[in-house]
């Protein structure tokens, strides 16, 4: 906790103290009371910033549980090879579950759209399986979209991996519920109470590295129903689309071809930080086609056991 | 009128509040206000409730939608869990649990209540004080949040009437002190029309205290932690598997209550080893002092057996070691009533246990705090006196001095459900 030094005269915290010693146990909780923990990493920021908390958490020792990407296989290049540095620096053991692997085997059938974002759910779900994990830590923040709102800091998931929204469990003072029965999980979002800006503050604060992708640069997009995409092998050109370039840069960080991106000078935290405060759109609403489809859209996503 | 958009400050500091009430309080209405003139309200989301007010035929834009997240409350039209909201100004980050006010929803304003330093209840300035506004500000001071403010809104619709609003915070004021609230401020408020909300009204000149937000950011809550008693619950312990940091042991934890310094002679509960604290860790170096709600790791001089579920304290401030604990507990499930014989574990702070209900001394109305000492059960809401018998002492305080180490949570074994909150009264 940088800073406390200087504060501790009126025994004053911060919100980013108190966000981070909330994380922090959080963590520290489910390692206690969780047989075979896992934290779901895509190299997206809020991820990036979970990983951090664990890293404090556990220190000096090493994060004692493995780190988990769905791989739909349409990745930005700077992403996995972020991922793959920051998973090398840490010592952690990187577990891939593939989209593309499960669509071979035939777990999952690539939809018409091309777009994998629905069916990451089932892969997700069989690598649960099949490690037989019983927690699952998320980077899922209430206040991206109104279904997560709601949503405990321990998510309980059935046998199936789904939600069910109407029979959570209630969830008092920093009494966490890890009970569950065998095949059963807890999801578990440590940046519960984070907001985006609340991200932002803290990887300034703690000089977190982050994707070039997140900061301003220039990119080939095209305009696809108001949204910018960037034109790759993921998301080809359609009839009449002319592409040109734009200085852009990502809010989120999800699948290649459903992820749009924004126009912005953003090049420095700082800069993202000013920008982020002064924004009227959520950064889903901007940037993600897969929540575009209805009001409920995420609700029913995690009701089948996204995370 | 707007509140300056979160500034990027990296200085402020964090206020829990729960808001109790029913959509006709005007409630829904004053979170859209607060989040929306803060600019926690996002355009693309005001754009989605715009359609689907309009596709229903709403004659204005139901702010309620904002608020409302699960499909199922949409369509019914009623908050049934508890939603947390997020906005912040330059001098404070706000979290605000939003709990639905009706009697059958008593166990998720408990739940919001648990985490709150500052519970606000609004009343319909034409209504006065109901039932429901009495049974909140109980609940309130029985989670013992430290701050109450009362709302009187809808104050344009009785021509902003002073003596309307003293009558209604005179009633109100008159029955919580009977109820032990440390704190209660009354404002008069519209929050239709945004009177008293971010600054002060000028249809109200009478008025002479705070705006709504005024006193949200300014309300003093640093000394509402407990900086006295030094309860340190272990969560884990932390023992690398590394010769570069051999022999390292430390407990992690956050801090429950009191301020912890190297030096400070300690003492292990339920074991009562002392030591001495040799140092405070984090992963950004050593410290010199840990308070609340730190997270921090602390290393001892001695090696004394600690596991989690110990409790590090003082050696002449401890809390209670008891198997036999008393409490008020409110219950929350709904396809079993707590009985007299029932089993139960129970989880408080980072210890577990089973626990059998020996007795229900009575049964609280939390409507007119009438008490029932013939009740034999407590089913879903119900709240009442219960004494448990562990099969591990707990290292217990009262809840009204301690919220973390005087709470804790009732889970049925076969379901595995929470279905209960205990607040202790007495370990002996």
């Amino acid at each position: 906790m940088k800073g406390v030094n200087a504060m501790t005269a009126a025994y004053r915290v911060s919100h980013l103290d108190a966000l981070e010693a909330e994380s922090i146990f959080v963590m520290r909780e489910v390692v206690a009371e969780f047989e075979r923990p896992v934290l779901l990493f895509s190299g997206g920021k809020d991820s990036i910033v979970m990983l951090r908390l664990a890293e404090k958490a556990f220190a000096p020792a090493r994060i004692p549980f493995p780190v988990m990407h769905v791989d739909t296989g349409h990745n930005f290049s700077e992403v996995l090879a972020f991922r793959d540095a920051r998973v090398e620096e840490l010592g952690v053991q990187l577990i891939v579950a593939s989209v593309p692997e499960a669509i071979t085997s035939g777990l999952v059938r690539e939809s018409a759209d091309g777009m994998r974002n629905r069916i990451q759910t089932p892969v997700l779900l069989d690598a649960v399986e099949k490690y037989r994990f019983d927690a699952l830590f998320g980077g899922a923040r209430r206040d991206e979209e109104k279904a997560r709102a709601k949503e405990r800091v321990f998510s309980f998931r059935d046998e199936f991996g789904q939600w069910d929204p109407r029979n959570q469990r209630p969830e008092l003072w920093s009494l966490y519920n890890a009970r569950v029965h065998p095949g059963e999980s807890i999801r578990v979002f440590p940046l519960s109470n984070w907001t985006e800006l609340d991200i932002w503050h803290y990887i300034a604060r703690e000089r977190i590295g982050l994707p070039e992708i997140y900061f301003a640069h220039d990119r080939e997009v095209v305009d696809r129903d108001g949204m910018l995409y960037a034109i790759n092998e993921f998301l080809p050109l359609r009839a009449g689309e002319e592409p040109f370039v734009a200085k852009v840069r990502y809010r989120t960080v999800g699948d290649a071809s459903c992820t749009a991106a924004v126009k912005s000078d953003a090049d420095t935290i700082e800069k993202v930080i000013d920008e982020v405060a002064a924004t009227r759109i959520t950064e889903r609403g901007a940037t993600r086609g897969d929540d575009k489809v209805s009001e409920a859209a995420m609700e029913d996503r995690k009701r089948e056991g996204y995370f | 009128m707007t509140i300056s958009p979160e500034a990027p400050s990296r200085a402020m500091d964090l206020l829990r509040f729960a808001t109790a009430g029913s959509v006709d309080d005007g409630k829904s209405t004053l979170i859209g206000r607060l989040l929306y003139d803060s600019k926690a309200i996002f355009e693309d989301q005001l754009e989605a409730v715009e359609a689907t007010s309009r596709s229903r035929g709403d004659e204005y834009t139901n702010l309620a939608l904002l608020t409302d997240g699960l499909r199922a409350e949409r369509e019914q039209g009623i908050t049934i869990d508890v939603a947390y909201r997020y906005f912040a100004t330059p001098r404070r980050k706000f979290i605000i649990a939003d709990t639905p006010g009706h009697i059958q929803y008593t166990r998720n304003m408990v739940t919001g209540a648990s985490t709150a330093d500052l519970a606000l209840i609004l009343v319909d300035a034409r209504k006065g004080l109901l039932e429901q506004s009495r049974r909140h500000a109980f609940l309130c001071s029985l989670l013992r949040v430290p701050h109450l403010v009362l709302c009187v809104n809808k104050m344009d619709l009785v021509d902003y009437s002073q003596e309307i609003f003293e009558s209604i915070a005179d009633e109100f004021t008159a029955f919580a002190a009977k109820l032990d609230v440390p704190d209660l401020t009354v404002v008069p408020i519209s929050a239709l029309k945004g009177d008293n909300i971010v600054t002060r009204s000028e249809n109200m000149p009478w008025y002479e205290g705070p705006s709504l937000l005024h006193h949200l950011e300014h309300v003093h809550i640093a000394s509402d932690r407990n900086l006295v008693d030094v309860r340190f619950p272990v969560q884990y312990v932390i023992r690398p598997q590394s010769t570069v940091v051999a022999d390292y042991r430390g407990y992690a934890g956050q801090v429950a209550s009191g301020v912890l310094k190297p030096g400070d002679e300690v003492m292990a509960m339920p074991s009562g080893f002392t030591s001495t604290i040799s140092s405070i860790e984090t992963a950004d170096g050593p410290i010199a002092e840990a308070f609340p709600p730190m997270s921090v790791t602390i290393r001892l001089a001695d090696e004394i057996d600690i596991a989690r579920g110990d409790m590090i304290c003082r050696p002449n401030n401890r809390p209670a070691v008891s198997q036999d604990i008393e409490a008020m507990v409110c219950w929350m499930d709904e396809s079993r009533p707590m009985s007299v014989g029932g089993k139960y574990a129970i989880k408080h702070t980072t210890r577990s246990a089973r626990a059998i209900v020996r007795g229900i001394q009575y049964r609280l109305d939390v409507n007119t705090l009438h008490r029932d000492e013939c009740a034999d059960g407590l089913g879903l809401n119900e709240i009442g006196r219960v004494k448990l018998r562990t099969t591990v002492p707990l290292l217990a305080d009262e809840y009204r001095r301690n919220r973390t180490t005087g709470g804790f949570i009732i889970i049925d074994e076969t379901t595995n459900r929470t279905v209960g909150a205990g607040m202790i009264i007495e370990a002996a």
